[in-house]
């Protein structure tokens, strides 16, 4: 079957949770690839959404962290602020899961301002639950479009930390979870390198050259030794995603490219 | 006990110029007919307190009421930015706005230490991120027992919040469900609390350890059904996606906002009137 590149973040992104694993979802492409993951090869992964629910198993995805489909199809819903303090500082979930405006070579995540921040070019929405999943959760997956715009040579502010400067950087600043694990972009995936934790391309996605990754990043991105290449997804992969999809845009009135 | 009044007379007697306010709601329950009820009686100065400032509080700062806001994420939920706290924070339009920006770990704890009447609230937060440098209200504390350092973040005690919620009674008991976010922290952390109800009971019939904010713990309760459009309250209305999306063009640029403004807030009575317009114009599309 023909696929996107779209399609083939989506479905690695998905591969990487394990079934059973609990997992803190944003909103966006981390809760498209969580629920991919939960319809097809993780049914008893725990989706757990900021807003309260936990254990939601939407059968199409939420447009805003606080849909009612997550509170129907959830094992229970309790409020924000616990969900922050037992559930997430408890130290109970196994995966954050982040999408990013901006990325660096730690896994630094920007999602505050382009520019100074007192006089931003851009100004972006800001923190949310980010700063804290990515401290606490044991481990963290990062999953955004590649370009050079995204993938920055230095963030102009870090507002959820990855692995910092690198090295033993989130043991000096005392960070309970592991950080960041995988970046999944639609051109490739990272994995951070042992000791220096800057993530490196470890798998390229079928047709996709080191050229092309290399002129989508804003560093001079490296890869590791061995560079695999990722599975092509399957039908069972591509059909669950798109029935997803076209469920999802039947439900909010969406043109189906929109969901 | 909590007064059971019209939105507008609450709104008059409960919300002052220069005010700290938290209109609370996590997606669900937004209590949008209150904002719209301070756009049209022009309150000013106020600070406004929210996780996520949502089309709301983009009316609100705006429309000129706010001074300053404190919140963790300020983006059109599902659709983009919010054009109208972009244009305050990059323009100073239509005035400066002074913003306090935590994450929502904070906030929620930091409402949880308001409700609880505590200082400040602690938790383990913002190492390694920039926050710090740019709100210097974000500090740390170390623990007396392990030595562990963590953050500490004043806790919010708003003069006045209002939410939205599903029930009450005849005298004014609350039952809310379905997405809660911070509603009960909130109500319980301010001086007064209005909620809007979508219906007044006889009896709640609330199951045993449901959620229930007990009248004598509310100033006002107002009937005002629908009134969290375009957010929605569980069980009787659905989130207006359709309108979260056409909200972008009318709050992208400063004369189609203040004509939108002028139109649907200033030129209607209240939440009503503002209804049957909306409903008018959507239907002539």
């Amino acid at each position: 079957m023909a696929y996107s590149t779209n399609e083939m973040m989506t479905v690695a992104a998905a591969r990487r949770l394990q079934n059973g694993s609990v997992c803190f979802v944003g909103i966006g492409l981390p809760s498209k690839a969580a629920n991919l993951a939960r319809l097809t090869s993780s049914p008893d992964v725990v989706l757990i959404y900021e807003s309260g629910p936990i254990g939601a198993k939407p059968s199409v995805l939420p447009l805003s962290i606080g849909d009612g489909e997550l509170a129907e199809t959830a094992d229970t819903v309790v409020p924000t602020g616990e969900i922050f303090r037992y559930w997430l500082q408890g130290g109970r979930i196994d995966v954050g899961f982040l999408g990013a405006a901006q990325v660096d070579r730690f896994g630094n995540i920007n999602t505050t301002v382009v520019g100074d921040y007192h006089q931003p070019k851009v100004r972006l929405p800001g923190a949310g639950g980010a700063p804290e999943i990515a401290g606490s959760a044991k481990s963290v997956l990062i999953i955004l479009k590649q370009s050079s715009r995204s993938f920055v040579d230095k963030l102009d502010f870090v507002t959820s930390v990855g692995h910092g400067e690198g090295g033993d950087s989130r043991k000096r600043l005392g960070l309970p979870g592991a950080g960041p694990v995988g970046i999944i972009t639609d051109l490739c995936i990272m994995e951070p390198e042992e000791g220096s934790h800057e993530f490196v391309v470890t798998a390229l996605h079928p047709g996709v050259t080191r050229e092309q990754v290399v002129a989508a990043t804003g560093w001079a991105i490296r890869f590791a030794e061995q560079v695999s290449v990722t599975a092509e997804p399957t039908e069972t992969e591509l059909t669950a995603l798109r029935d997803l999809e076209a469920r999802t845009a039947a439900a909010h009135g969406q043109a189906p490219g929109e969901a | 006990m909590a007064e059971i009044l019209t939105l507008r007379d609450a709104v008059k007697r409960f919300v002052n110029d220069g005010d700290t306010v938290a209109l609370e709601g996590f997606t669900h329950l937004i209590p949008t007919a209150a904002g719209h009820e301070i756009i049209r009686q022009g309150k000013k100065d106020l600070t406004l307190v929210r996780m996520t400032p949502d089309l709301i509080y983009d009316q609100l700062i705006g429309a000129g009421c706010a001074r300053k806001l404190i919140f963790s994420w300020g983006g059109n939920p599902g659709v983009g930015s919010l054009h109208r706290l972009r244009d305050a924070v990059e323009k100073q339009w239509p005035q400066p706005l002074e913003i306090e920006e935590h994450s929502h770990a904070d906030l929620a704890n930091a409402y949880v230490a308001g409700a609880s009447g505590l200082p400040f609230a602690v938790l383990r937060a913002y190492a390694g991120s920039d926050l710090p440098k740019v709100n210097p209200l974000i500090k740390t504390v170390t623990c007396p027992f392990t030595g562990e350092v963590l953050a500490a973040v004043p806790s919010v005690r708003p003069d006045i919040t209002v939410i939205h919620a599903q029930k009450a009674d005849r005298k004014g008991n609350v039952l809310l469900w379905g997405i809660l976010g911070v509603q009960k922290e909130a109500a319980l952390a301010a001086k007064r609390c209005i909620v809007t109800v979508e219906e007044i009971v006889d009896d709640l019939n609330a199951p045993m350890n449901s959620c229930v904010l007990p009248t004598w713990a509310l100033t006002a309760v107002c009937h005002v059904p629908g009134g969290a459009h375009p957010s929605y309250a569980h069980g009787y209305n659905e989130r207006d996606n359709r309108f979260y999306q056409a909200w972008d063009p009318i709050a992208r640029d400063r004369e189609t906002f203040s004509a939108w403004i002028d139109e649907y807030i200033h030129g209607t009575a209240d939440f009503n009137e503002f209804q049957a317009k909306l409903a008018t114009a959507q239907e002539a599309k």
